[in-house]
């Protein structure tokens, strides 16, 4: 049986409100009215999480798992992300050649991903593909195959991914840099593992990863769309009602100790241009801390938002940002970017460099440095503070558009914390103040606690080979 | 003003006594507004001598205008959290934007003096180009994009505007500066050759009637129509390797020069990359490549058919070791489907899939712009979404065979880029 709570969209029963998705800039305080999220729980622990959203004729089904690459150990670092590939390989009542036109054939898309915390499917498709999308996602949870022959090829694959990544240097250094932040807590190893783990894990190592984490009590599937949010529930128990709860498996207990003075590293290959990273430890989505910094990213390097499903792939609002004044408007820089991401732990806060052509990168990280520390030492302006806040309520707004954008805020907060902090954002958003943002400065921007990555292109005979100079 | 007599998006069009063309819809999911620009001011308007002009035109224009300093402007953007995407392709320059709703009149307003008025401080325009510098150097390392510029290179000719490098070459982009830029801005950015798209919560007539105000005393000519060179289809296998030793994985560019967009065969085409190389994960090329041989993690076709014979593209990051192989499945899969075209569950499978995927594709304002900025630039008319459909329902299995047989391996071109050995395939 489902047990049932309605959450409250802050914006229902706002006059004149059509249906701004979750978020409206004006970040109204709570109303009653009709409930926005409805959650439920069936009977073997699964959360259920619908929006009716009737924009357009389509639902969006995500089904997340609280497991990611913090959940792996020496030898399986990968495990989670390989389980992702082999989840896509067939199910007991799918067979792998009948997956392909499933969702396709309603005018669907589907996708997977696995990060530190999560790993998350989904499928969105014309309303009429409902009960389709749930048993796929039912199938996944329980009958998935791990053929070893599938095993094999997708080993391949996923060394494949591992190297196309590799190719690009700046993506090189963020391992790199992730690493060197985190001594003792696995979010210091990259999501798709260490090479030779990727090549050695066993089907068997697979099988059991999948069956220790793939339990209803252990996921939240959400629905957003053109549904109705009872029906929704049925039929979630009607697919997901006869999977098995499995005792919760035990969860990392390490907490990265503090920084005892900066480090750095350096990545040295060929290539033709030259990158530096800073990252620090940051707050938890959780933690009161956690929207200030965001705030801080904003005025440093604009703000991206929320959702790092969409709105990481553009560049955002920020050439009045302190770090886009002080390295690309001086010429030292083509690119900076940051970066803070909801986890359930602390994870890193990140800023990137573009170093230009000509330019010594020690140069460019002196100018990044010095323009940060200048936040705990001299404070913030209350119109940077007001922009940042600004910037991030229209963020908001415009990452909150599509049904999967919903669902994946939906389920994203769900699995590292819970839904209610995502609603509680723009609240937490509207009551941050600058001293708040200059205190979460001084206590996470501190040069004592940064670790810094830079890479340094080395000349290379192959690179300009065929290419115009 | 034209008014809608059809479902679907039913967008407000109007064309200004100037030549601007201003098109309106309205969808009130979010309460937010987005904007697309379009002007006639690409790769392919370049002066012969001056390539890289119009790249460098997208990453200045909006470094001040006679109204407005550069900081001014991107006050007014990031106090809005507006990131404006400037960019170009072989035929337009493209301006597009999301902001709420309340913001939507401030930032029109701003975005037609972009157009209209820019100044290029000399200053600003020499920051950006050493920006362009130091991208032009990521690109040289980067296999997927040697790969793909040196195939279009070999279908199109090097200094064709299909062929050549869009961002021109670094000797290109330092002989370029503010004088060359303020001439292709009056002589390309034109009322005439200006498309403006308006997508949200915002009502159209209203839309339209601000836009009209900004932009109907502006005058301007029309810039010339410029004549691409033809396209000669290749007559035979090429192959050309961009070796980069340093890099940990090969990017494979396979392809063809195809078809014009306005040529009737356009939605069999479509059909018939779907099935080479889109549906599910990548479509029979997916298939092989990735789930049976477990090759590559990327496998996939793109066709990108346009006012001349466009490319359609197979690309492939794989192993050095898998290079050859990759490049075997690749020709298998094209001469399966020259030889034998799709099967009629395939047909039927992805008409739905292209017609059904409408909703999701105009979910969001930006998606509802950029359609219609496509259904304006190749005149399929304002109804188009309503249309589609059964244009794609009247394709035959015929139809889509005709087209596959049109590409043959014996006539593809291949380019290689990363840690691999040139050979023969």
């Amino acid at each position: 049986m489902c047990s049932v709570v309605n959450l409250r969209d802050p914006l229902i029963g706002v006059p004149g409100r059509r249906d701004p998705g979750l978020y409206n800039v004006r970040m109204s305080a709570p109303t009653t009215g009709a409930p926005a999220i409805r959650r439920a729980t069936l009977g073997n622990g699964l959360t259920v999480l619908v929006r009716e959203l009737r924009t357009a004729p389509l639902a969006s089904v995500w089904c997340w798992y609280r497991v990611g690459s913090k959940d792996e150990g020496p030898g399986l670092t990968g495990a989670s992300h390989f389980v992702e590939h082999m989840n896509f390989k067939g199910s007991t009542n799918i067979p792998r050649d009948q997956m392909k036109g499933l969702v396709e054939r309603f005018g669907g898309t589907w996708n997977g991903y696995t990060w530190v915390d999560q790993t998350a499917y989904f499928e969105t498709a014309s309303r009429d593909a409902l009960d389709r999308m749930l048993f796929i996602e039912a199938e996944r949870m329980g009958h998935c195959l791990y053929a070893p022959e599938d095993c094999e090829a997708e080993r391949t694959v996923i060394i494949s991914e591992l190297k196309g990544g590799e190719n690009d240097p700046d993506q090189l250094l963020e391992i790199e840099l992730t690493a060197a932040a985190f001594k003792a807590h696995p979010y210091g190893h990259p999501t798709i593992g260490w090479l030779s783990d990727v090549q050695t894990m066993s089907r068997d190592d697979l099988y059991d990863h999948y069956r220790r984490y793939y339990t209803p009590n252990n996921a939240a599937l959400v629905v957003v769309g053109d549904v109705d949010a009872d029906d929704v529930c049925r039929r979630a128990e009607h697919h997901f009602g006869a999977l098995a709860p499995v005792a919760a498996p035990p969860r990392t207990r390490t907490v990265e100790p503090a920084p005892l003075g900066e480090r750095r590293v350096t990545v040295e290959r060929e290539g033709t241009t030259a990158y530096v990273k800073l990252g620090w430890h940051a707050p938890a989505v959780d933690d009161p801390t956690f929207v200030p910094m965001l705030v801080l990213d904003a005025v440093l390097t604009g703000a991206k938002g929320l959702n790092v499903w969409s709105s990481f792939r553009g560049t955002p609002p920020q050439r009045r940002s302190r770090l886009y004044q002080a390295l690309v408007e001086r010429g030292l820089a083509s690119a900076v970017s940051g970066a803070l991401i909801s986890t359930e732990q602390p994870f890193l806060y990140t800023i990137s460099i573009t170093v230009n052509e000509g330019v010594d990168a020690a140069d460019a990280e002196r100018a990044a440095t010095v323009a940060i520390d200048q936040v705990p030492a001299n404070g913030l302006e209350d119109h940077e503070v007001e922009r940042a806040r600004r910037q991030l309520a229209a963020r908001f707004v415009f990452e909150n558009e599509s049904v999967t954008d919903i669902a994946h805020q939906i389920g994203l907060f769900e699995t590292v914390s819970t839904v209610e902090t995502f609603m509680a954002m723009p609240a937490r958003l509207a009551a941050v103040t600058r001293a708040d943002v200059e205190a979460v400065a001084r206590e996470r921007l501190a040069p004592a606690r940064r670790t810094v990555g830079r890479f340094t292109p080395l000349p290379s005979s192959g690179v300009s080979a065929g290419a115009a100079p | 003003m034209n008014r809608p007599t059809h479902a679907g998006l039913a967008p407000l069009r109007h064309v200004l006594a100037n030549g601007a063309t201003l098109i309106a819809t309205r969808s009130a999911a979010t309460p937010a507004v987005s904007f697309n620009v379009s002007l006639r001011a690409g790769v392919l308007h370049e002066p012969d001598d001056q390539p890289g002009l119009a790249h460098l035109l997208s990453q200045t224009i909006d470094c001040g205008t006679a109204r407005r300093t550069a900081d001014q402007i991107a006050e007014d953007l990031d106090g809005r959290g507006v990131a404006l995407a400037v960019a170009m392709n072989r035929h337009n320059l493209t301006l597009a934007c999301t902001c709420l709703a309340e913001d939507a009149g401030d930032l029109l307003d701003l975005i037609v003096d972009i157009v209209r008025r820019p100044v290029f401080p000399r200053e600003r325009v020499d920051r950006r180009r050493q920006e362009i510098v130091t991208a032009l150097g990521q690109d040289l390392d980067n296999p997927a994009i040697q790969a793909v510029q040196t195939l279009l290179g070999m279908l199109y000719g090097e200094r064709h505007a299909y062929g050549r490098r869009p961002k021109g070459t670094i000797a290109d982009v330092l002989r370029l500066g503010r004088d060359q830029l303020a001439a292709f801005h009056g002589r390309r950015v034109t009322p005439a050759g200006l498309t403006l798209v308006m997508a949200g919560d915002m009502e159209p007539a209203r839309a339209i009637g601000m836009a009209g105000r900004l932009l109907e005393d502006w005058p301007g000519e029309p810039g010339p129509d410029v004549a691409l060179p033809p396209v000669e289809a290749a007559r035979d296998r090429r192959r050309r390797v961009v070796p980069m030793m340093n890099k940990a994985q090969a990017d494979v560019a396979y392809g063809f020069s195809t078809i014009r967009r306005s040529d009737p065969v356009y939605y069999a085409f479509w059909i018939m990359n779907t099935v080479l190389g889109q549906y599910g994960l990548g479509g029979r090329l997916g298939d092989h490549i990735r789930e049976r041989k477990g090759m590559a993690y990327y496998v996939y076709s793109s066709f990108d058919p346009a006012m001349i014979e466009g490319p359609l593209l197979v690309r492939a990051g794989v192993d050095a070791a898998n290079v050859d192989r990759t490049i075997a499945a690749i020709d298998e899969e094209v001469t399966a489907l020259a030889r034998d075209g799709v099967s009629d569950t395939e047909l039927a499978d992805t008409k739905r899939f292209l017609s059904l995927s409408m909703p999701r594709l105009l979910e969001t304002n930006a998606g509802i712009a950029t359609f219609l900025q496509t259904a304006e630039a190749f005149g399929l008319g304002m109804d188009y979404d309503v249309r589609l459909p059964s244009l794609l329902e009247s394709v035959t299995r015929g139809d889509v065979h005709a087209a596959a047989a049109r590409l043959n391996p014996a006539r593809a071109s291949i380019a290689i880029a990363g840690p691999y050995s040139a050979g023969t395939t």
